[in-house]
């Protein structure tokens, strides 16, 4: 279910790293507690983020929900297209609705995240 | 929605809502299913198919004796005497600054037996105010645990209903209700709702609810009936600007201001009534405030609470907001000054500490095309 290729977060972002790029979403749990996405806010790339900090919002029709980055760095891309079309969170959570990419300042905060293992476990023992 | 620690009450349709896949929440003293496959999808059913509801967590109060109309007119906003056998109004218990202890549909059942459906949330206290005020000749008893309520709501409802039951459906007008079979059920089945759409509630005695709930989802599937949570229900009720209490409207604000005043009666044939003086006077010259329907015209979705700003000056909370499914837009209710109250008025939302514009707007934001 969770994809291989990617951390996870208890906060249910995951992130999909490549040399020293990190492309964050929210997993398909997240999608599936919020219900239908109607809303997303992203910040624009050349944004600092702290790892844990906070970098955009995401809100369906009846709940609001924020989203933290998982490591620390600068935005280098944002999926603008997302932003008009937020159901696409709900349809494809780990592939199309990726949200920002970070150039990572310290590799030390992937390491802290759950693999997709960990994370199944986690939603696992949330869900009860 | 409201938490509590309190054990939460459950309809006699929980086990077949878990079933469905719901998703349960607390509300109203209840566990409610909030939505199903998806709150959109469940809205946009009751727009153009039909969806269902259950609504088992709304209160019955009967008021029942040769004194009942007297004393439903000494307590109640609008005016029964109108009412005749099978017919229904909407209506709402006033205080004595003439602001809703609650909001309630009013059905006179025969000349002397009446029943109030009252909000979930208001039961207890609406049945001890009743009791409070003296009923003479007559008998206030609360008899929600008699009734399951299914709302089926839709441009399709009747449709579906019809295939279902021997009653002309046709022949019942809009707040009207009659007592027939539904399935081979017992039922009081109305015309009202809470959507904006055409529909019907139907009170069954509770151990008829499931099998009715399953029969009116088979039967209906070929036309587009969905079952609907709470989550639809609120936001289809907004975008028809229908108040919900504790939310709109409370002890605290007028009917006049609410924009209830066509439920408030000043007749002669009615009588006086908690609060009928001040109710009066607003009527006649307006109130200081007036609930008003906005849309956001900037990025971001008001919500229940946010701060409203008018000229850069607080004037109260959004009361209602939302993401609208059908309209796509996102609008809310909130309180602002009687002489700004026009359509165009600019006011700003403080969306979590950011200003988003919006502008007042004509209402009911979405009005249903009569067939």
């Amino acid at each position: 279910m969770y994809p291989a290729d990617r951390r996870y977060t208890k906060q249910h972002e995951w992130v999909r790293v490549e040399g020293d790029r990190a492309t964050i979403g929210i997993t398909d749990y997240a999608q599936k507690q919020l219900g239908d996405i109607v809303y997303l806010e992203l910040p624009e790339a050349g944004r600092k983020l702290e790892a844990h900090g906070s970098f955009g919002t995401v809100e369906s029709v009846k709940a609001v929900s924020e989203l933290f980055s998982p490591v620390a760095g600068e935005v280098v891309a944002v999926n603008s297209a997302l932003v008009a079309t937020p159901e696409t969170i709900n349809a494809d959570p780990h592939g199309q609705a990726w949200m920002i990419a970070v150039r990572v300042s310290d590799p030390k905060d992937i390491e802290e995240l759950m693999d997709a293992a960990a994370y199944q476990a986690y939603v696992g023992s949330e869900a009860k | 929605m409201e938490a509590s620690t309190t054990t939460l009450r459950k309809t006699p349709l929980h086990a077949v809502h878990r079933e469905m896949g719901a998703k349960i929440v607390p509300f109203g003293g209840w566990e409610m299913p909030v939505e199903y496959a998806g709150l959109i999808n469940e809205h946009i059913a009751v727009r153009k198919a039909a969806g269902l509801f259950d609504v088992s967590h709304m209160g019955e109060l009967e008021v029942t004796g040769p004194g009942a109309l007297a004393f439903l007119q000494r307590v109640t906003s609008n005016d029964v005497s109108r009412l005749a056998d099978g017919q229904a109004q909407y209506s709402a218990l006033p205080n004595a600054a003439g602001a809703p202890l609650d909001d309630v549909i009013l059905y006179r059942r025969g000349p002397e037996r009446f029943m109030l459906v009252v909000n979930a949330g208001n039961v207890e206290k609406d049945f001890r105010w009743l009791r409070a005020q003296n009923p003479e000749a007559c008998e206030v008893l609360d008899k929600s645990e008699a009734y399951a309520l299914l709302a089926l709501q839709g441009p399709r409802a009747q449709e579906i209903l019809q295939a279902l039951t021997p009653v002309d459906l046709s022949s019942i007008a809009y707040y009207h209700c009659v007592e027939g079979e539904v399935d081979g059920h017992p039922a009081t089945i109305a015309r009202t709702g809470y959507t904006g759409e055409d529909g019907f509630e139907i009170f069954v005695p509770p151990a008829h609810a499931e099998p009715l709930w399953r029969r009116l989802i088979e039967s209906g599937r070929e036309k587009g009936i969905q079952p609907a949570g709470l989550g639809a229900r609120d936001t289809l009720r907004l975008e028809a600007k229908m108040c919900l209490y504790g939310n709109d409207m409370d002890e605290t604000t007028s009917l006049v201001e609410a924009g209830l005043g066509w439920i408030v009666s000043l007749d002669e044939a009615k009588g006086d009534f908690p609060g009928r003086g001040v109710l009066a006077a607003q009527k006649k010259d307006g109130a200081p405030r007036k609930l008003v329907g906005f849309e956001v015209t900037g990025r971001g979705i008001a919500r229940h609470g946010y701060p409203v700003f008018l000229d850069g000056k607080p004037v109260g909370p959004v009361t209602s907001g939302s993401y609208a499914p059908y309209l796509q837009k996102n609008i809310g209710l909130a309180y602002v000054p009687s002489a700004r109250a026009a359509a165009g008025t600019v006011l700003e939302i403080d969306v979590r500490g950011r200003n988003v514009p919006a502008r007042v707007v004509p209402t009911p934001f979405y009005k249903r095309t009569k067939q």
